[in-house]
């Protein structure tokens, strides 16, 4: 094996190394006879055919954009059919940008799929866009595009797309030298040359010259490079200059002349730290300090910027041009003598069988806990698994000398560089860096998977990183069944049948979602089946309702047991259906009926006495008519609603109720009638205080009318006279009463009374 | 108010008053600014057990208000926040509160309405028609749905449900019952048996089976604190509420009504009380209020007693005190003393106490000692023991025609009902005329109700004598001083609900199957599958010095203090089986119990007469 810092070059103090990291797969590509768009996180490539250069026609003259992953592989092609494509593009999504020159971008998925279309606005049509930079803002991608009249029109978020129009610069009617846009402190602004005047353009409509940072003469800047976290910019002036300093002008690093007027045919950033220029079959990296490394490149290259370095598409290859990071070199760097080389070197030798391990421990042993962590950090930062797997080695060996190391960085380091080096392979294609995937976060790596297709990689990263179900593989899972149910030439029995197969046990699944999904691919029915095996009722009963199968989703309502559902659903009906209709499809569901009396019965007494009606049930109708009787406020409605009542008890085959009912309708006329003779209030008293009432204003004859009329028990009699008499103080009349005939409650109570009314 | 008394179970439940505190809090803070409370009559009583009104003024809460028609009074705060049930009728006042209050202008208020426990569809759209929905800032629910009143005691605090249940067929509250049996799972672990009896029970049991599933893979992973969870349907044991309850507590509650463990009661007799202990000598004209927890040592001891062992009691716990008191004459050193002064506060408290108890337990016997309550109580033993059940019974005629109490009348009618497994044709219309025509023919409706509940019913088999027989609910030999079986409770009768948890513990039940098959409703077991990691380990080491198991009981529709206090009893045996908790929704007696299920009707007045106005309305 070749010594690891073979392929390092020093640029000033620090190194920097170019490692292939994928021999391409594509064949017969020349990128020089392409447009080369390239997402950043090792995402896909997209190439179209480069008009401006000529080729020989084969086939169609329609172009044709080329979707591959970074390692080559062919994902889906689309065959362009629309307007002229002036600029490609990824967003942060992993969604391809098409711009066109009417201003309209045309968003597609990886597959080739189109999502949707949005307009730069009517100026951007009328006047045809000539340039595009597409860029990360902070509400995600953001996308500028410069119309033939050299106005500038921006969007912050490709997803949410408000148009805003940058100012325009004074007297421009020729082409900008160059221009970039800059994404700071929430803030997206263009940075324009004309010639060599600068100028920072916001969408406020505000814009300022700039002074001229470059301490030499020049009369135009004519390439600029903005490094991927914004903070820094490189210019490139037409004398060769190359000027690199922070992005708001305010500092400048160096100023390197390249001895080379020609226009670099790109210019970017690697990493914060170095700016590379590339020109026909040369790579030029230029640091901070005046420093610089040449590579000769043999044929056509693309360069894509990263968070930490360079990526470098060519025919053949795929390359990562990044500095050496400082924990690397402390552990390869020749004559090392920091912890992490020695830990690295007793390793080795332990392997060997060799005793100057011990002799390299002994030499770092109050430093093992710091060489341990060394060895874990630059394993991540290895491309080459062998080199992780010595470095891990090493860490693994040296741990065996603590007793007190935290396990937990060996164990996550070793979990990272399992699932980097998964999504590293060919077949998936996505060289992510430890950095990279840092900065991406997990959750992101797998929705790109998702995103991808690759439901079983992403599902064992899941498990393998033992993330709860719920946000993990069941979130894969429905994904993958989303996918599979607009797979429209599939049966939808087949599809439901293996959607539950391989959902049925795990837990979390939104069988709602998928449902909806189905559902928006007019696939009615599948949605119907799949929902059936949605737990959640909640969730069930609104998308029922959306499909029109309101019965369904009445009986579901009612299942779950959530009463407000059912009300919902109940609701929904009583506003779609005729009465009549309505009325029939509650009856069938007890639970939704009997909900609705109860609702009726504060809100619509009328219909509730419709609804007892159409169920026959005469006992609550009858019920229903008592109550009501008593919120009438004439004579004449109340005892109307009491006969109706009582023929209501009557068909009820209540004959009891029929017969109290038609009683009170008689005290009630009789009580009128006391009223209107005696000029005293009667009514609304019960039997028993009526005749209480008239015993003790003396009117025992009515009484005893009364008592007759109703047949009023003896026993009952007698105790209502006694206590009537004695409240009334009528000790005559209760000696006479209780001298007319034998007491059938005995002679107690007559002194009870007379006890009471201290009547001794 | 401290929630000590909450944390002394063998399940903590303070947790469960914990968490909705913090989730009380989460919806005050939802609102920027100073705060005014609105509140539902019905929810200031179970929330004063949640919080206290310094915690709602650290949040900004400066003013509170009762939930009541027209304007509310004036207030400069920012929010003004209503916290009601989902009642349609409680909204028409919200909305006339809050037009009325924006008529007059002022300062610019935002609304807030939170739902107690639940956000209901129907009261939204109430208040969109009624125009205001669109005023509201917030409008969410506040999910309080068991409240802890004691370390083994939680209720729901839901008036309606038996009504609700069993005469309207609304299930609402059961569907509250369910989520409340979630929220509990969620604070103490996934309970793994599950047992019922009854329809409401198996309803419940299904949801929450159902409900567990929805929450597939994102329930708390927690060892389960319950081993086993009794759902019991009032329906089930319709009898235990009537009779006349005979605890301490059970008759504190049956003569003058605790309410979220609090009572109110006559001043005048607590006046003489303060004069002895020298307080100052005027006539309080408010009632006392008393809070009743386990928190007072001496009330948790005394609550579950028989009435008839608590004069006993509080006498020996008036020498207690009152030696303790005497050792301050054998305090003879510095030491000594400081000793007995660091605990006079305790004793103080104690003595205090001790005089509280002693003067209700006068008032209540006062009362027991009345003729009337001891005939009243001699007839409802004569139903329990099946005596005489079929025919009109004397007692019952006279009181109807004295006009007693009628809640007292149906009590008796509805004990004998039962018993009886309904009463014959003739004796059924022979009461119900009584009735009505001495109580007045609005109380038809009421009757018609009982009938439905099958509390006066028409006899049916009856199966009653053998459920008493198997189950041993007429117990001879019962002591009320020193009690060896849960029939204490009532000096003779054991509350049958209780009973089928003491057979459920031992010996299981299936040794009463045929009882089971006479009771109302479905009987079921159901296990919960617990992931492995979580199972209880089994303390093989020092073996069988396993404590009890847990079981939660779920009264659905009620239940009163006298079976709370049968549960306590087979909790504190020696040799018990399982130790209880006991959660329901909502604490009755029989007088609550009847009182909701009446219809009391109010005549209308005429626009001709002078009757005095009255409205619609149900007890």
């Amino acid at each position: 094996m070749a010594h690891v810092t073979g392929d390092w070059n020093p640029l000033g103090q620090v190194f920097y190394r170019k490692q292939e990291i994928y021999t391409l797969g594509w064949r017969d590509i020349d990128l020089d006879k392409f447009v080369v768009a390239a997402a950043p996180y090792g995402g896909p490539v997209a190439l179209i055919r480069d008009e401006t250069k000529l080729v020989r026609v084969q086939g169609s003259i329609r172009p044709v954009i080329y979707i591959y992953t970074s390692s080559g592989r062919e994902i889906s092609s689309i065959r362009w059919n629309s307007g002229h494509v002036i600029h490609l593009g990824w967003s942060c999504s992993e969604e391809l940008l098409c711009v066109q020159e009417d201003g309209s971008v045309l968003v597609y998925d990886i597959f080739g799929q189109f999502k949707r279309t949005f307009s730069m606005g009517t100026e951007a049509k009328e006047m045809k866009v000539r340039d595009c930079r597409i860029f990360n803002s902070h509400q995600g991608t953001g996308l500028a595009v410069m119309t033939s009249s050299y106005r500038i029109f921006m969007v912050n978020n490709v997803d949410e797309p408000r148009i805003r129009r940058m100012a325009d610069v004074p007297g421009l009617d020729a082409p900008p030298s160059s221009w970039v846009v800059i994404s700071q402190d929430r803030q997206s602004r263009v940075l324009l040359a004309r010639e060599n005047d600068l100028y920072l353009l916001d969408h406020g409509g505000q814009y300022s010259r700039q002074l001229a940072p470059v301490s030499q003469q020049v009369e135009a800047y004519t390439e600029m490079a903005v490094s991927f976290n914004n903070k820094y910019l490189a210019l490139f002036t037409n004398t060769g200059l190359l000027w690199i300093g922070s992005s708001d002008l305010e500092r400048a690093y160096c100023e390197f002349d390249t001895k080379c007027p020609q226009r670099p045919k790109q210019l970017a950033w690697c990493g914060t730290g170095a700016i590379v220029g590339y020109w026909e079959n040369i790579l030029l990296m230029v640091g901070p300090g005046k420093d610089y490394v040449k590579y000769n490149v043999d044929s056509t290259v693309h360069l894509v910027p990263e968070l930490d370095g360079l990526r470098i598409l060519s025919n053949y290859s795929h390359e990562f041009l990044h500095k050496v990071p400082s924990v690397v070199e402390c552990v390869f760097k020749i004559g090392s003598i920091e912890p992490g080389a020695m830990l690295y070197e007793a390793s080795r030798e332990f392997q060997n069988g060799s005793p100057k391990a011990d002799e390299y421990i002994r030499m770092i042993q109050d430093r093992l806990t710091v060489a341990v962590d060394q060895c874990i950090q630059a394993a991540g930062c290895e491309h080459e698994p062998t080199t992780q797997r010595m470095l891990l080695r090493a860490a693994s060996f040296g741990k065996c000398f603590l007793s007190d190391m935290n396990p937990e960085p060996f164990v996550r380091m070793c979990r990272t560089l399992r699932v980097l080096n998964s999504v590293r392979d060919f077949t998936i294609g996505i060289p992510l860096s430890c950095a990279q995937l840092e900065q991406l976060s997990m959750p992101v790596l797998i929705d790109r998977l998702v995103l991808r297709r690759q439901y079983p990689l992403a599902i064992r990263v899941c498990q393998y990183l033992k993330m709860p179900e719920a946000e993990g593989v069941s979130r894969i899972l429905a994904h993958w069944a989303c996918y599979k149910v607009q797979q429209t030439h599939v049966d939808d029995e087949l599809i439901a049948r293996s959607i539950n197969e391989k959902l049925r046990d795990t837990p979390g699944i939104s069988y709602s979602e998928i449902a909806a999904k189905a559902a928006e691919c007019g696939r009615t029915e599948l949605a119907i089946r799949l929902l059936e095996y949605e737990p959640k009722s909640a969730e069930q009963v609104p998308l029922l309702m959306k499909m029109g199968r309101d019965q369904l989703a009445l009986a579901k309502a009612v299942d779950s047991g959530d009463t407000d559902l059912v009300y919902t659903v109940v609701m929904h009906l009583k506003e779609k259906l005729t009465l009549g209709d309505f009325l029939m499809t509650i009856r069938n569901l007890p639970t939704a009926q009997s909900l609705y009396l109860q609702y009726c019965k504060e809100q619509n007494r009328e219909m509730l006495q419709d609804l007892y009606y159409q169920e026959d049930n005469f006992q609550e109708s009858a019920n229903c008519r008592v109550m009501d009787s008593y919120n009438e406020t004439r004579m004449d409605e109340r005892l109307r609603n009491l006969q109706q009542a009582q023929e209501a008890y009557t068909k009820a085959r209540n004959e009891f109720a029929a017969k109290v009912t038609e009683e009170q309708v008689r005290l009630l006329k009789y009580q009128m009638r006391l009223e209107e003779e005696l000029k005293r209030p009667y009514l609304d008293l019960s039997l028993h205080d009526t005749i209480s009432q008239l015993t003790t204003e003396g009117n025992h004859k009515l009484a005893e009318q009364l008592r007759k009329e109703f047949k009023v028990p003896d026993k009952r009699f007698w105790w209502l006279k006694i206590q009537a008499l004695a409240e009334g103080s009528d000790w005559a009349e209760l000696d006479r009463f209780a001298k007319s005939k034998k007491s059938p409650i005995g002679y107690e109570p007559f002194i009870d009374v007379c006890l009471k009314h201290q009547n001794r | 108010m401290a929630a000590s008394h909450l944390s002394g179970g063998r399940v903590n439940l303070a947790i469960l008053r914990e968490a909705a505190r913090k989730e009380l809090l989460e919806c005050l803070d939802k609102c920027d600014g100073t705060k005014a409370v609105v509140w539902d009559e019905q929810l200031t009583g179970p929330f004063g057990l949640i919080a206290e009104y310094s915690l709602l003024k650290e949040h900004e809460v400066d003013k509170m208000f009762q939930l009541r028609p027209g304007r509310l009074p004036a207030a400069n705060v920012n929010n003004i926040i209503f916290l009601c049930r989902p009642k349609l009728a409680l909204m028409e006042i919200v909305a006339q509160n809050i037009l009325k209050e924006e008529e007059t202008g002022g300062s610019r208020k935002e609304f807030h309405i939170f739902f107690v426990p639940r956000k209901s569809l129907l009261c939204e759209q109430k208040l969109k028609e009624l125009g205001v929905y669109g005023t509201f800032s917030n409008v969410d629910e506040y999910t309080l749905d068991l409240i802890p009143f004691d370390s083994d005691l939680l209720s729901m605090e839901i008036d309606s449900t038996f009504r609700d249940c069993y005469l309207e067929d609304d299930m609402t509250s059961m569907y509250y019952a369910a989520k409340s049996l979630m929220s509990v799972q969620a604070l103490y672990g996934i309970i793994p048996t599950i047992c019922g009896k009854g329809d409401c029970a198996r309803h419940v049991a299904d949801m929450m089976l159902r409900m567990r599933r929805e929450l597939a893979g994102t329930e708390p992973q927690i060892t389960p604190q319950i081993d086993c969870l009794l759902l019991l349907d009032r329906t089930v044991d319709l009898m235990t509420p009537l009779p006349t309850q005979l605890t301490y507590e059970g008759l504190i509650d049956e003569i003058f009504g605790i309410n979220n463990t609090s009572v109110k009661l006559p001043p005048e007799k607590f006046a003489s009380a303060k004069q002895q202990t020298g307080g100052p000598q005027e006539m309080p004209t408010e009632p006392k209020k008393l809070v009743l927890n386990s928190a007072e040592e001496l009330y948790a001891e005394a609550r579950d007693r028989n009435f008839h062992a608590i004069g006993p009691l509080l006498s020996r716990k008036a020498k207690l005190i009152s030696a303790q008191f005497e050792e301050r004459h054998g305090a003879k050193t510095v030491g000594e003393i400081k000793q007995f002064v660091s605990r006079l506060p305790h004793m103080q408290a104690a003595k205090i106490s001790l005089a509280n108890h002693t003067t209700i337990a006068e008032m209540i016997k006062e009362v027991t000692d009345s003729d009337h309550f001891m005939e009243s109580l001699t007839v409802q033993q004569e139903f329990l023991n099946g005596i005489d059940t079929d025919k009109v019974n004397p007692y019952i005629e006279d009181c109807i025609a004295r006009k007693e109490p009628i809640i007292k009348i149906l009590r008796l009618v509805c004990i004998q009902s039962v018993a009886n497994n309904g009463l014959k044709q003739k004796a059924l219309d022979y009461y119900k005329r009584e009735i009505l025509q001495t109580y007045g023919y609005e109380h038809l409706i009421t009757l018609n109700n009982l009938e439905r509940a099958g509390l006066l019913t028409l006899q049916k088999q009856r199966t009653y004598p053998t459920t008493r027989k198997t189950l041993r609910l007429m117990v001879d030999d019962v002591s009320e001083q020193n009690p060896n079986d849960i029939s204490y409770v009532f000096s003779g009768y054991a509350p049958l609900s209780v009973r089928l948890a003491q057979f459920l513990a031992r010996p299981g039940w299936r040794s009463i199957e045929e009882v089971l098959r006479i009771l109302p409703g479905p009987t079921f077991e159901e296990a919960q599958r617990i992931p492995v990691g979580l199972r209880k380990k089994r303390t093989s080491v020092g073996g069988g010095s396993e404590s009890p198991k847990v079981t939660l009981v779920y009264f659905l529709g009620g239940v009163t203090y006298a079976e709370i206090a049968a549960l306590r009893f087979l909790s504190q045996q020696e040799d018990s089986a399982s130790d209880y908790i006991i959660a329901t929704t909502k604490i009755i007696n029989g007088h609550t119990w009847l009182e909701g299920l009446m219809d009391t009707l109010c005549p209308a007045p005429f626009p001709d007469t002078s009757t005095t106005s009255k409205s619609k309305g149900r007890g």
